[in-house]
C-alpha cells in the first residue's frame, strides 16, 4: 500500500521539493528493473529527513532523481514550486546551484587533495564558503593538503560532506553516508551531518538501510519495493552520539 | 590561481606519464616525417628556382657534329628564342697522379670575356679563368672534392689525342650539372667523372672548332611555343650533326633534381601520411579507453554540477596538451631530419645553398591533425558517459551481456580452460574494440614491414642489376662509331679476358604524338657480359627483328608488342624508319631500348660497326689494361661497374636507408607503445576483477596470465592483418618513388615479415613484463573496499 504523505503540506509552509508519481524503471544487463513505481513526497525548508529501506527498495534510486542525478519514466518533480524541466542544462544547473550530493563511495577526485576537491566545487558556485571553512567544519582543518589515498574512509566523506556544503546548497543529499564506514567512524559522520543541519539549517535527506539513523530526523519516509510504505514523524531528534547502533 | 580542475590536469598528466608520454611519442614520429620530408621538398624545390633563375639555366639544349658560327644567328632568329649562347664540349680523359682507375671529364668552353649568357656557374672557391688564359681550368665541386683537388693544382688532359696540362683556378658549380652525372649514367660518380671550364679558344684548337661550335643552349620568350621551336632548332642543326634539340625539363641534371623533387614531394605525402594516420588511429584508440576508465570522475563531476562542455573541456586541453606537445617535439625532430637529408643531398645535388625554411603551414596542418584524432576519440568516449544520467554513470559499467563467443561456438572452448574461457569472451564482448586495438599493433608491423622492404629491394637491385644484368668489369665508348676491328684490338689487349661489341645510336623514337629521346642499343644475341633480363621473368632474348622496350617506355610511349614505332636515327645517315615493337622487358633502371647488332645495321644502313664493347678483365691486371685503354685515341669513355655499384649504394641508397632507418626507429615506439597502452588500459579497466580472482585464491600469475592472454590475442590477431598491410603500403610506396630513372620492385623476404613481427612480439613481451610488476603490487583489499 502506498503511503502519502502530502497532507501536512500547509502547516510546514511550502516544499523545498514536491514529487508527484514518480516512477523509474531501467534495464540492467537483460533485466527489466522498476525501482521506483509512483512516489508522492515532499521535503520541508529546514527538514531533516530520514529515508529508509532495505536494499533494493529503490531508495537509492529515488535520492538520484530527487538530486537532478537521473531522470524519470514518469511522474514530476517541482522544486520550489517550479517543475522540473530535466533537459540536461537545467540538471546541470541545478544539481551546480542547489543541491549538496554525499556518495556512499565518497566519489572523490582522487588525483585532488581534500581542499582541491572542495574547490572543485566552490569555483563554480555562486556564493560559497571557503574551502578551509568547509573542511573545519567536517573537522579536517589539519587535513587541508592529504590526498584521497591519504585518509581513512571517514575522512573521505568528511571531505565528501565538506564539498558538499560549501557551495551552501538548499537542499543535502546523502546516500548511504555511513554505508562503507564501520560503526565509530559512521557515527562521527552522522555527527557532522547533525551539527551542520543546526548550524546551516539545511534541508537534509538521507537515504540508509539502518534504522538506527532514522532517531536523528525529524520525519521517517520508510520506503519498500518502489513505494512509499511508511512515515514517521519524531517528536523529538536524538542526537548522533546518543544513537543507539 | 589555477583551478582545481586543471590541477587535477596536471595529475592526471603526472599519473599518466607513461601512457601519455607513448602517445606523445607517435604523434612526435607522425609530425617529425611529415614536417621534415615537408621541409626538405619545399627547400630543394626553392633552392633549384632561386638557383636556375639567377644563373640563367637555359631552356632549350642541343648537341651536334660542327656548326659554324654564323648558325648561331639564325637560330637566335627563331621566333620565341630570347638568347642564344653557344660552347664547344669536349669528353677527354684525365691524368690523376696516383689514381690508377680510368677518369674521363667534359670539358665546357667559357666565352673569352665576361660570364656566359646562359648556364652561368657559381664560383665556390678561387677564381674564374682570366681573359686570355688558355691553360686555366674551374673545375666541378663533386670532382674537386672526391679527388681533393685545390686552386694551383694541375690536371693533365687527353683531349683528341693531345695531351694538355691545367691550371686550377676554381671550383665551380653550374646549374647544368647540379647532379653531375656521365652522359648515359645513373649515377653520379665523382672519382671517375668531372666538369671542367676552360676557355673556348682553347677548346677550338683542340678540337678542330675554330669559328665552329658543337654544343648550343637558349632561352625562350615568355609564352615561346616550345615545340615550334624544337622543330626549328632541328631544321637548323640538322645538316650540321644535330642530335635532336630538347628541353629543360629533359635535360638530365635537371631531370634527375626534379624527378628527385617530386619524389620528395611523393614521400612527403605517403609515408607520412601512412605515419599521421596510423597515429591518428592509435590517438583515438587510446583516448577512447583512457576516458573509459575514467567513467566515474566524469560522472562525479557532473553530479557536483558542472557541464558536459566544461567537463569536455577539461578533457580537450588533456588532448591539446599531449597534441602540442608532441607536434613541437615533431617539429624538431623534423628540422633535424631536414638537415641530415640536406646533408646527404648536398653531397649528390650541387647547389650553391639550401634554403632551410621553417615549416610553418605544415607544423599548423600537423598539429590540427593529431588533436582532431585525439579529440575525435575523447569526444567518442565522452559522449557515451555524458549521454548517460550521473547516477547511472557513476556506478560501474553493468554487467555487459555475456554469450558464448563466436569462437566457442566453434568450439574452442573445450579446449580451454576456464581462464581460457574468460579470455574468449572479453574478446567476444568487445569484438570492435578488439579488432581496433588488433589494427594498431598491425599498423605497427606494417610500418616495419615498409621500412625494412627498403633493405630487402636495394638488396635486390644490386644483386640483379650489377650481378645479373651487368657482368662485364667495363663499359669502353669510343669516340665515334669505329669498325669491328676496334674491338679486335681491345681483345687483343693482353689482360682483357672478353670483348662485345654493342652498337649505340641516339634516337627519337615516336609513337603518334609521344616522342621520347633515347638511344637504340644494339647487342650480340650470343653476348654473355651485358644481358637482358625481365627481373620477374628472368631473362629474355634480344629478338633478331624489330626492338625490345623497357616497359616502363612501352608505358610512356603508349605501344604494346605488335605495335610498331617510328625510330628517327640523330646520326650517321640519319635514317628514320618503322619499327616492330617485339617485345618488353621490365627492367628496373633507365629506360632502353634494345636491339640486335645486325638488326641495328640493318636500320642505320651499315656495316658491322660498334660505338664501343663490353669488357671483362683479368683481375691482376686492371692497372695496365686501364692504362691502356686510356691511352687509345678512339676511347672516349671506361664506365667500370664497381664504380657504378659504389656510387648507385653511395646515392639512392644513402637517402632511402636513412628514411627507412627512421621508419624502423618509430616502428618500434608505435608497437611498444600501443601494447603497453593497451595493457594499462585492461589493467585499470579490470582492476576488480582481477582482484576479485586474487581474493579467491587465484596466484597473481595466473591472474597475469588471463590479463596477458588477451593481449596475446590482440597480437596474434594483427601478425596476418599487419604483413597484409604492410605488403600495401610496400606497393604504395614503391609506386610512389617510381621514375624513369629507377623502379623499386616490391620485394620482401620473408625475413623481413618474421623480424618485423618478432620486434611487436618482443615489445608485447617487455610489456606484459611491466605489467606483471603492476599486477604483484595490485592493492585488493583497497580495490574491492570502495566499490559496489
Amino acid at each position: 500500500m502506498a503511503v502519502q504523505d502530502v497532507s501536512a503540506a500547509d502547516a510546514r509552509g511550502a516544499a523545498v521539493l514536491a514529487a508527484r508519481g514518480l516512477t523509474r524503471s531501467y534495464r540492467m544487463g537483460e533485466v527489466e528493473v522498476h525501482a521506483l513505481r509512483g512516489v508522492d513526497l515532499d521535503l520541508f525548508d529546514g527538514e531533516f529527513v530520514v529515508i529508509l529501506g532495505p536494499s533494493g527498495s529503490g531508495k537509492s534510486t529515488l535520492l538520484n532523481l530527487l538530486g537532478g542525478l537521473d531522470i524519470p519514466s514518469a511522474g514530476t518533480l517541482a522544486y520550489r514550486g517550479k517543475t522540473m524541466d530535466w533537459s540536461d542544462a537545467a540538471l546541470t544547473a541545478y544539481r551546480r546551484d542547489q543541491v549538496g550530493f554525499v556518495f556512499q563511495f565518497y566519489n572523490l577526485i582522487p588525483s585532488l587533495t581534500a581542499r582541491e576537491n572542495v574547490l572543485l566545487v566552490t569555483e563554480i558556485s555562486k556564493s560559497p564558503m571557503p574551502a578551509e571553512l568547509a573542511l573545519e567544519l567536517v573537522g579536517l582543518g589539519d587535513r587541508l593538503d592529504h590526498f584521497p589515498s591519504q585518509m581513512s574512509g571517514g575522512e573521505q566523506q568528511r571531505v565528501a560532506i565538506a564539498r558538499a556544503i560549501a557551495k551552501r546548497p538548499d537542499l543535502l543529499l546523502c546516500d548511504e553516508p555511513t554505508g562503507a564506514l564501520d560503526i565509530k567512524t559512521g557515527r562521527v559522520v552522522l555527527e557532522v551531518l547533525d551539527r551542520i543541519h543546526r548550524e546551516l539549517r539545511t534541508t537534509t535527506a538521507i537515504i540508509t538501510h539502518n534504522s538506527a539513523i532514522a532517531a536523528m530526523a525529524d520525519r521517517v519516509l520508510t520506503i519498500g519495493d518502489g513505494l512509499v510504505v511508511h512515515v514517521d514523524h519524531n517528536a523529538r531528534r536524538v542526537g548522533a552520539a546518543e544513537l543507539a547502533w | 590561481m589555477v583551478s582545481a580542475l586543471d590541477r587535477k590536469l596536471l595529475r592526471d598528466l603526472r599519473h599518466l606519464k607513461g601512457q601519455l608520454l607513448a602517445i606523445v611519442l607517435l604523434v612526435t614520429c607522425g609530425v617529425t616525417t611529415f614536417v621534415g620530408s615537408m621541409t626538405m621538398w619545399r627547400s630543394i624545390m626553392r633552392s633549384q628556382q632561386d638557383y636556375y633563375e639567377r644563373y640563367r639555366f637555359a631552356d632549350v639544349f642541343a648537341s651536334l657534329r660542327r656548326a659554324p658560327e654564323t648558325v648561331a644567328r639564325r637560330l637566335a632568329a627563331i621566333p620565341g628564342v630570347a638568347e642564344v649562347q653557344t660552347r664547344v664540349v669536349a669528353d677527354a680523359a684525365l691524368e690523376m697522379p696516383g689514381f690508377p682507375e680510368p677518369v674521363t671529364a667534359r670539358f665546357v668552353s667559357i666565352p673569352c670575356c665576361g660570364p656566359p649568357a646562359l648556364n652561368r656557374f657559381h664560383i665556390r672557391a678561387g677564381r674564374t679563368i682570366a681573359p686570355g688564359a688558355d691553360s686555366e681550368v674551374v673545375v666541378s665541386e663533386g670532382f674537386a672534392t672526391a679527388h681533393r683537388l685545390r686552386t694551383g693544382d694541375r690536371v693533365t688532359a687527353v683531349i683528341q689525342g693531345r695531351k694538355q696540362s691545367f691550371s686550377v683556378v676554381g671550383i665551380g658549380l653550374s646549374p647544368e650539372f647540379v647532379y653531375e652525372i656521365r652522359p648515359g649514367d645513373l649515377m653520379p660518380d665523382d672519382k671517375h667523372f668531372g666538369i671542367l671550364w676552360t676557355s673556348r679558344r682553347q677548346l677550338e684548337a683542340a678540337g678542330d672548332m675554330e669559328g665552329a661550335f658543337n654544343d648550343v643552349a637558349a632561352r625562350l620568350e615568355p609564352g615561346a611555343s616550345e615545340p615550334e621551336v624544337l622543330v626549328a632548332f632541328d631544321r637548323e642543326l640538322g645538316r650540321y650533326g644535330g642530335l635532336g634539340a630538347f628541353l629543360r625539363k629533359d635535360q638530365v641534371s635537371n631531370r634527375f633534381l626534379s624527378d628527385e623533387i617530386r619524389q620528395l614531394k611523393a614521400n612527403a605525402v605517403v609515408v607520412p601520411s601512412i605515419f599521421l594516420g596510423v597515429a591518428a588511429f592509435l590517438l583515438n584508440v587510446i583516448f577512447t579507453r583512457l576516458v573509459s576508465t575514467q567513467r566515474e570522475q566524469i560522472a562525479t563531476l557532473k553530479a557536483l554540477g558542472y557541464s558536459n562542455l566544461a567537463t569536455g573541456f577539461h578533457y580537450a586541453k588533456l588532448v591539446a596538451l599531449v597534441a602540442m606537445l608532441g607536434t613541437a617535439l615533431g617539429v624538431l625532430g623534423g628540422i633535424w631530419m631536414s638537415h641530415a637529408m640536406t646533408g646527404i643531398y648536398a653531397q649528390y645535388y650541387r647547389l650553391p645553398q639550401y634554403f632551410v625554411e621553417l615549416p610553418w603551414r605544415e607544423t599548423v596542418i600537423a598539429c590540427a591533425l593529431s588533436t582532431t584524432a585525439a579529440a575525435l576519440g575523447v569526444f567518442g568516449a565522452m559522449r557515451k558517459v555524458v549521454r548517460l544520467p550521473p547516477a547511472q554513470a557513476m556506478r560501474p559499467e553493468p554487467p555487459a551481456s555475456f554469450h558464448p563467443s563466436w569462437l566457442e561456438r566453434l568450439g574452442v572452448d573445450r579446449v580451454a580452460s576456464a581462464a581460457g574461457r574468460m579470455i574468449l569472451r572479453n574478446v567476444g564482448r568487445r569484438p570492435v574494440r578488439f579488432a581496433l586495438s588488433s589494427l594498431g599493433i598491425g599498423f605497427a608491423i606494417a610500418i616495419l614491414v615498409v621500412g625494412w622492404f627498403f633493405f630487402d629491394a636495394l638488396d635486390f637491385i644490386v644483386d640483379y642489376q650489377f650481378r645479373n644484368v651487368q657482368r662485364d668489369d667495363a663499359m669502353v665508348t669510343f669516340n665515334v662509331p669505329l669498325s669491328r676491328d676496334a674491338v679486335g684490338e681491345l681483345r687483343r689487349t693482353r689482360g682483357v679476358l672478353r670483348a662485345e661489341p654493342f652498337r649505340a645510336v641516339p634516337v627519337k623514337l615516336r609513337s603518334r604524338h609521344v616522342t621520347y629521346r633515347t638511344a637504340l642499343l644494339g647487342v650480340d644475341p650470343s653476348g654473355e657480359l651485358r644481358r637482358i633480363i625481365d627481373y620477374d621473368t628472368g631473362p629474355a632474348q634480344v629478338p633478331p627483328e624489330g626492338v625490345l622496350l623497357t616497359s616502363k617506355l612501352a608505358e610512356i610511349l603508349r605501344v604494346h608488342p605488335g605495335d610498331t614505332v617510328t625510330a628517327e636515327a640523330l646520326e650517321g645517315r640519319r635514317p628514320v624508319r618503322e619499327v616492330l615493337v617485339s617485345g618488353t622487358v621490365a627492367e628496373l633502371m633507365g629506360v632502353s631500348a634494345y636491339m640486335s647488332l645486325p638488326a641495328i645495321h640493318r636500320l642505320m644502313d651499315e656495316g658491322p660497326s660498334a660505338s664501343g664493347a663490353f669488357v671483362s678483365i683479368d683481375p691482376d691486371l686492371e692497372r695496365p689494361v686501364y692504362a691502356r685503354l686510356m691511352s687509345m685515341p678512339a676511347v672516349s669513355g671506361v664506365t667500370l661497374r664497381t664504380a657504378a655499384l659504389a656510387s648507385f649504394t653511395g646515392t639512392s641508397a644513402e637517402y632511402m636507408l636513412f628514411f627507412a632507418s627512421i621508419l624502423v626507429g618509430f616502428a618500434w615506439v608505435i608497437a611498444a607503445g600501443i601494447v603497453y597502452n593497451s595493457a594499462r588500459v585492461s589493467l585499470a579497466e579490470r582492476e576488480r576483477e582481477l582482484a576479485t580472482m586474487r581474493v579467491i585464491g587465484m596466484t597473481w600469475i595466473e591472474v597475469w596470465l588471463i590479463l596477458i592472454g588477451e593481449l596475446a590475442l590482440q597480437v596474434l590477431a594483427a601478425i596476418p592483418v599487419g604483413c597484409l598491410v604492410g605488403w600495401g603500403f610496400a606497393h604504395l610506396a614503391a609506386s610512389s618513388v617510381e621514375s624513369d630513372l629507377y623502379r623499386i620492385p616490391v620485394v620482401i623476404l620473408p625475413s623481413t615479415y618474421a623480424t618485423s613481427v618478432a620486434v611487436v612480439v618482443a615489445a608485447a613481451i617487455a610489456v606484459g613484463i611491466v605489467i606483471r610488476r603492476r599486477l604483484r603490487h595490485l592493492d585488493m583489499v583497497a580495490v574491492l573496499k570502495s566499490k559496489e
